[in-house]
């Protein structure tokens, strides 16, 4: 712990402190409370909660598409105050422009990021590299609706890569995909991180996912006044297998913590069902009992 | 046992082939045999009912009454072009015997004003309707992508529009009239005041349904895409080339077919009102004459009006086609 806390002012992304208060007409919804959390170069960090715990919008504040109501953002110690391609997003549904091919839409990217330091040639080499690494130069000219679900996310996650980021945020990423579709896609990413070493903050729902693809695990309470609860180091040797792994002790013993901790310590979806059934009970109902 | 077989595979042989003549039969149908019914049964209506309407100017046309119109209105259309050609020849001759006389001799030229015809008037409302709609299209689109991309800028003028747009064209006409023969003074004017007044009314008219298709359109784009502008950093002007146009086509284009309809619309009334050349004046001239054909001819201007508002709006919709990369929503 006391490391973390004396390399706070050298950290590469450093979330500092954050509270979120959106406006409502009943006055101020406090989403997000001191979130803090400091991320090194290369670090592969997974968001996991609950829904509504306020995942996205630690994201979306990374992002720069929202300003957090106090506290900040700092990446390379610069305040992060805007969006920008240096901090990527890949999008949950995969948000490809419909009327662009594959090549195209990552050629918007390309050309707004490199256009004073690459040549036409270049670009078009840089391109097509990208597309190869998530194994899509084999539809490079196709539209949108035209390829699958799947390939569309690759395809979003070239359009990311290709920026170069200095980080790559990834919001649910795989979480519209069926499950064997998903798990390609993990293996796809876990293959491009091992070359690429990018350093990345992926929100992920599943478990597995989570464990298989992180370095840590950041593990959000439920909101509002939504924070971190707990951190886990996850010190697997990469590259990691997913079947070598399903027998593996320490694997084994990182999935249930984060199962304890959303299904024991964070329990939503009970307790939203324990309150109903306590709201039913009407006070006629109580004198009949 | 295998002759049992045979006849099986036979049966069924057979009712695969009715079942290919029952698809054709229902297609053939579905596409040609149905709408013929449905005009055969229009016609029929048709005839029976103005049969037994009488009014001041005869019995009301039939189909066949209106069919001989047609064709009457061709042949006068043939007979005033033979009556210009000749005019322009005797012209000919008449400044080459002059020049033979004195080579120095100014030859003037003069342009055939006989009466306009039915074609001639089509053509006319084609003109103005394609110019007032275009006028219109010039203002409309980048008026709704900027009112579309800000909220201040719609709030600032949505209710003018809303006011401006159930405004019906009789009630502008006019305004305009008197604002055009104030303004628009000339020794040698481009184009007539008539036309201007008609164009600028359709103008008027076919504005709104375009602003406000364009505007919504434009504001309500997925969220997703302006966040993937918002990460590249677009500058303004790739944003609304690369990301806002492509993304709102599909609604301008509605716009713009909607636009289209009401301007054919309000052109004919205009045209009706204002003894401005075109369609609207010949059935005006025509129910003013009061001939025994008027009626009949005014029926086939009816009919040939809703030709041209249909084959105007099938065009739209096949450069609608060819522009939008949204192909969903275009069936009809």
């Amino acid at each position: 712990m006391n490391s973390i806390i004396e390399n706070t002012e050298h950290a590469f992304l450093n979330i500092s402190q954050i509270d979120m208060v959106f406006p409502t007409p009943t006055g101020g919804f406090t989403a997000l409370k001191e979130v803090d959390l400091q991320i090194n170069k290369g670090e592969f960090i997974s968001l996991i909660g609950h829904s509504g715990c306020g995942k996205s919008t630690v994201l979306n504040i990374v992002a720069g598409l929202h300003q957090a109501t106090t506290g900040g953002v700092l990446l390379k110690n610069k305040e992060v105050n805007e969006p920008g391609p240096e901090r990527a997003v890949v999008f949950q549904n995969h948000s490809l422009l419909p009327w662009l091919t594959s090549y195209q839409n990552v050629e918007l990217a390309v050309k707004q990021v490199f256009n004073k330091t690459m040549s036409k040639a270049e670009m078009k080499d840089w391109i097509e590299h990208n597309l190869k690494l998530v194994h899509m130069d084999h539809a490079m000219h196709k539209r949108p609706d035209e390829i699958s679900g799947g390939m569309k996310q690759r395809v979003g996650i070239a359009r990311a890569l290709a920026m170069q980021p200095e980080v790559l945020l990834m919001d649910e990423p795989f979480g519209a995909l069926d499950a064997l579709t998903r798990a390609h896609m993990q293996d796809s990413l876990m293959e491009i991180q091992n070359e690429l070493n990018n350093t990345v903050i992926m929100i992920t729902h599943d478990v597995d996912e989570a464990v298989l693809l992180s370095d840590r695990i950041v593990m959000m309470t439920n909101g509002p006044e939504a924070t971190i609860g707990e951190i886990l180091d996850v010190n697997l040797a990469r590259p990691r297998n997913r079947l070598a792994l399903a027998k593996d002790v320490e694997y084994n013993r990182l999935r249930s913590e984060v199962l304890t901790f959303l299904y024991e310590k964070q329990r939503k979806v009970e307790n939203i069902s324990e309150k109903k059934t306590v709201a039913k009970v009407t006070p006629k109902q109580r004198i009949n009992n | 046992m295998s002759t049992t077989a045979v006849k099986l595979d036979n049966a069924t042989l057979t009712d695969r082939a009715l079942k290919g003549w029952k698809n054709i039969v229902n297609k053939f149908s579905d596409a040609l045999l149905l709408p013929l019914t449905g005009i055969a049964i229009f016609l029929f209506l048709w005839t029976i009912s103005a049969a037994s309407i009488h009014t001041s100017l005869g019995e009301f046309p039939g189909p066949s009454a209106v069919g001989e119109q047609f064709s009457s209105l061709y042949d006068e259309y043939i007979t005033e072009n033979e009556k210009a050609e000749a005019f322009y020849q005797r012209q000919e001759v008449r400044n080459a015997k002059k020049l033979a006389k004195n080579p120095d001799a100014v030859v003037k030229i003069r342009a055939y004003t006989g009466k306009e015809t039915f074609l001639d008037q089509i053509f006319t409302s084609l003109i103005t309707v394609t110019s007032g709609f275009l006028v219109a299209a010039i203002i409309a689109i980048p008026l709704g992508i900027w009112m579309g991309l800000s909220k201040r800028l719609n709030s600032a003028f949505n209710p003018i529009v809303q006011v401006f747009k159930p405004v019906s064209p009789l009630a502008w006409l006019p305004l305009v009239t008197m604002v055009v023969s104030a303004l628009y003074v000339s020794d040698d004017p481009m184009v007539s005041k008539s036309f201007l007044t008609s164009m600028i009314t359709v103008s008027l008219c076919s504005l709104w349904p375009m602003v406000i298709n364009t505007s919504i359109g434009v504001s309500t784009i997925d969220s997703d895409l302006l966040n993937v502008s918002k990460v590249l950093r677009l500058p303004t002007s790739t944003h609304i080339k690369k990301i806002v146009l492509p993304a709102s086509i599909p609604m301008i284009f509605t716009g713009m077919r909607l636009s289209f309809g009401v301007a054919w619309m309000v052109l004919i009334a205009a045209e009706m009102l204002a003894q401005n050349p075109g369609l609207g004046k010949f059935v005006w001239d025509e129910f003013q004459n009061g001939s025994s054909n008027s009626l009949a001819r005014i029926m086939a201007a009816v009919i040939v009006i809703g030709f041209i508002g249909f084959l105007l709006d099938r065009l739209m919709l096949q450069i609608q086609r060819k522009v939008s990369w949204d192909k969903s929503n275009l069936s009809v």
